[in-house]
């Protein structure tokens, strides 16, 4: 039997991207659906709806500004059924939120006008959209963070160099974290403000630098975000660098945080030099970096636990126990499965230090990538653009990691799960206790030893230490930090194999 | 190095222009931060390049 394929475009009706996911999955959810997708017609979204076997025609007829129904089903009545109720959805007025009554700009152009002294734009449109709302915003003296990803590079390099021209700050694109003069914007958690400024390539990076500062007594004055690609060749770090004067003359940093992968050569020169003209102290923390030269007001460091460590000064803390029994025999497997991708990042680097081999799909180096081979130990990077495209991201929906987490589970190789829990605003709602009802769903003697880390604050809606109890009731061991979660969860595989 | 710009971001309170997802308009005010929201939609009737033109010629 041949799958039915159906399509509707819906001309100039706009939804945002949270509230179309929410209505594909209740149409996904329907009754002889194999797949749904309603999403709004741009090139980005139509070339995921057509490598999803969406798209019942080459050429549909739809632009950006169309909203494009797409369902897949096992006949022709469900398609047909399927289609009615998603219109039905779509012709629901529109749900208007807090203050809705209240007349709303259209354009940035005219927010600003209504707001003056506004100083940043956070713009999270489609990202075939987001570098020309973008270029509107630093034209009208906003600052902006571009949540937005599938930007491409080169509107990136030409935004962030007209950027840099007229003094404003580009952050991102795909910067999902930044705390502003004591605020958390987007992704990020409530924190003590205090002396500690942070630059990140990445937003699960600032979280667990920014969240262990905290928890280490210190404060963050600001976290900024650059996006991954910032120190990359073809951007040369124009926003690292505007960061890291910025920090420098903010009198209320006193110490500056660098968080991110290893930056092209020429590109680390650059970085360096600068961190050597200013008068702060700075701690570098390259993920997946050999150690190298560093200017005298700098140290580097090689996680995320020890970045923060230094930035309060403290440069041993009271190593924690790893309190892991053996398991059964005959388990050699550990299977790392992470929302974040720093947090995958900074477990290879462990397990990598500690001599082992890795697998990834998101490799640093020294690793392999997982499509190339098994290894004992792989660790997986779930909020990937192969896992999100067109789907949300692990932190916002846990149920995308259920299905690599329920495999793990059954694996009677599998010795160990090693899992990351991010909190904070933005995020879920309650991913720990989504995270307990689903390991409860295999008794306790069949499963692998679990190991996870929360990164959050007991400030944040979730509360930390709420997260934390949630799943030691399922018998999950919860490390202080996600390094020491890996340190424990390659403990564990150790005294498995000396078992 | 001098005084750029960008203290003026750092240094003034944060005060947001919000263009797409609702919800980070809505977390911001609940954490006491000016907002603003933009009620979006794609510009020149979704035309991604005709768009990307029109933001470069300042339109």
């Amino acid at each position: 039997m041949s799958a039915v394929v159906v399509n509707r475009v819906r001309k100039g009706q706009y939804l945002d991207s949270v509230a179309l996911m929410r209505f594909s999955r209740s149409i996904a959810a329907l009754k002889g659906v194999e797949e749904a997708a309603l999403m709004m017609g741009t090139p980005a979204n139509l070339a995921i709806m057509r490598d999803a076997g969406l798209l019942d025609a080459d050429a549909l007829d739809a632009s950006g500004g169309d909203l494009v129904i797409a369902i897949r089903a096992g006949d022709e009545g469900a398609a047909g059924n399927a289609l009615t109720a998603a219109e039905a959805l779509l012709d629901q007025p529109r749900a208007s939120g807090a203050g809705g009554a209240a007349w709303r700009p259209r354009t940035i152009r005219t927010a600003v006008d209504q707001r003056p002294g506004a100083n940043l734009a956070l713009i999270s449109v489609p990202g075939d959209f987001a570098a020309s709302e973008a270029r509107k915003a630093i034209r009208r003296g906003l600052h902006a963070m571009i949540f937005s990803d599938n930007v491409s590079i080169d509107e990136e390099v030409a935004l962030k160099r007209e950027a840099r021209d007229l003094g404003r700050l580009i952050m991102g694109p795909d910067c999902g974290t930044a705390i502003i003069n004591g605020r958390p914007v987007a992704f990020a958690n409530r924190l003590p403000r205090g002396g500690v400024g942070i630059i990140g390539a990445s937003g699960t990076g600032i979280q667990e630098v920014s969240c262990l500062i905290a928890r280490h007594g210190g404060g963050i004055s600001h976290a900024i975000g650059v996006g991954g690609r910032d120190l990359g060749e073809a951007v040369g770090g124009i926003s690292t660098l505007m960061a890291l004067d910025a920090l420098a003359n903010d009198a209320s940093t006193r110490h500056i945080v660098l968080i991110s992968k290893p930056p092209a050569p020429s590109v680390m020169e650059t970085v360096l030099a600068r961190i050597e003209e200013l008068h702060k102290p700075v701690t570098v923390c390259f993920i997946g970096a050999e150690p190298g030269a560093m200017p005298p007001n700098a140290g580097q460091v090689f996680t995320l636990r020890d970045a923060a460590l230094r930035a309060v000064d403290k440069e041993t803390v009271a190593v924690a126990e790893c309190p892991v029994t053996p398991g059964a025999a005959g388990k050699s497997k550990i299977r790392g499965l992470f929302s974040g991708g720093t947090l995958c990042a900074e477990a290879q680097v462990i397990m990598l230090g500690a001599g082992e081999g890795v697998a990834s799909n998101a490799p640093i180096p020294g690793a392999i990538p997982a499509e190339d081979g098994e290894a004992a130990i792989t660790l997986l990077d779930l909020g990937d653009d192969v896992y999100t495209r067109g789907r949300p991201h692990p932190m916002i929906d846990p149920e995308v990691r259920d299905g690599p987490i329920a495999a793990a589970l059954g694996d009677p190789e599998v010795a160990v799960i090693q899992l990351d829990v991010v909190i904070g605003l933005g995020a879920h709602g309650d991913p720990a206790g989504h995270l307990a009802r689903l390991v409860r769903q295999t008794p306790a003697k069949d499963r692998p030893i679990i190991i996870a880390s929360v990164t959050g604050t007991d400030d944040d809606p979730q509360v930390r230490s709420a997260q934390v109890a949630a799943l030691e009731a399922e018998g999950v061991i919860v490390a202080p930090t996600n390094a020491d979660a890996a340190e424990w969860a390659r403990e564990a595989l150790d005294r498995n194999r000396s078992a | 190095m001098s005084e750029t710009k960008i203290n003026d971001l750092l240094e003034r309170p944060l005060q947001v222009i919000n263009v797409g997802l609702e919800g980070f308009a809505e977390e911001l005010a609940a954490e006491g931060v000016e907002v603003v929201h933009v009620d979006w939609t794609p510009p020149a009737g979704g035309d991604v390049e005709l768009a990307n033109l029109l933001s470069k010629l300042g339109a």
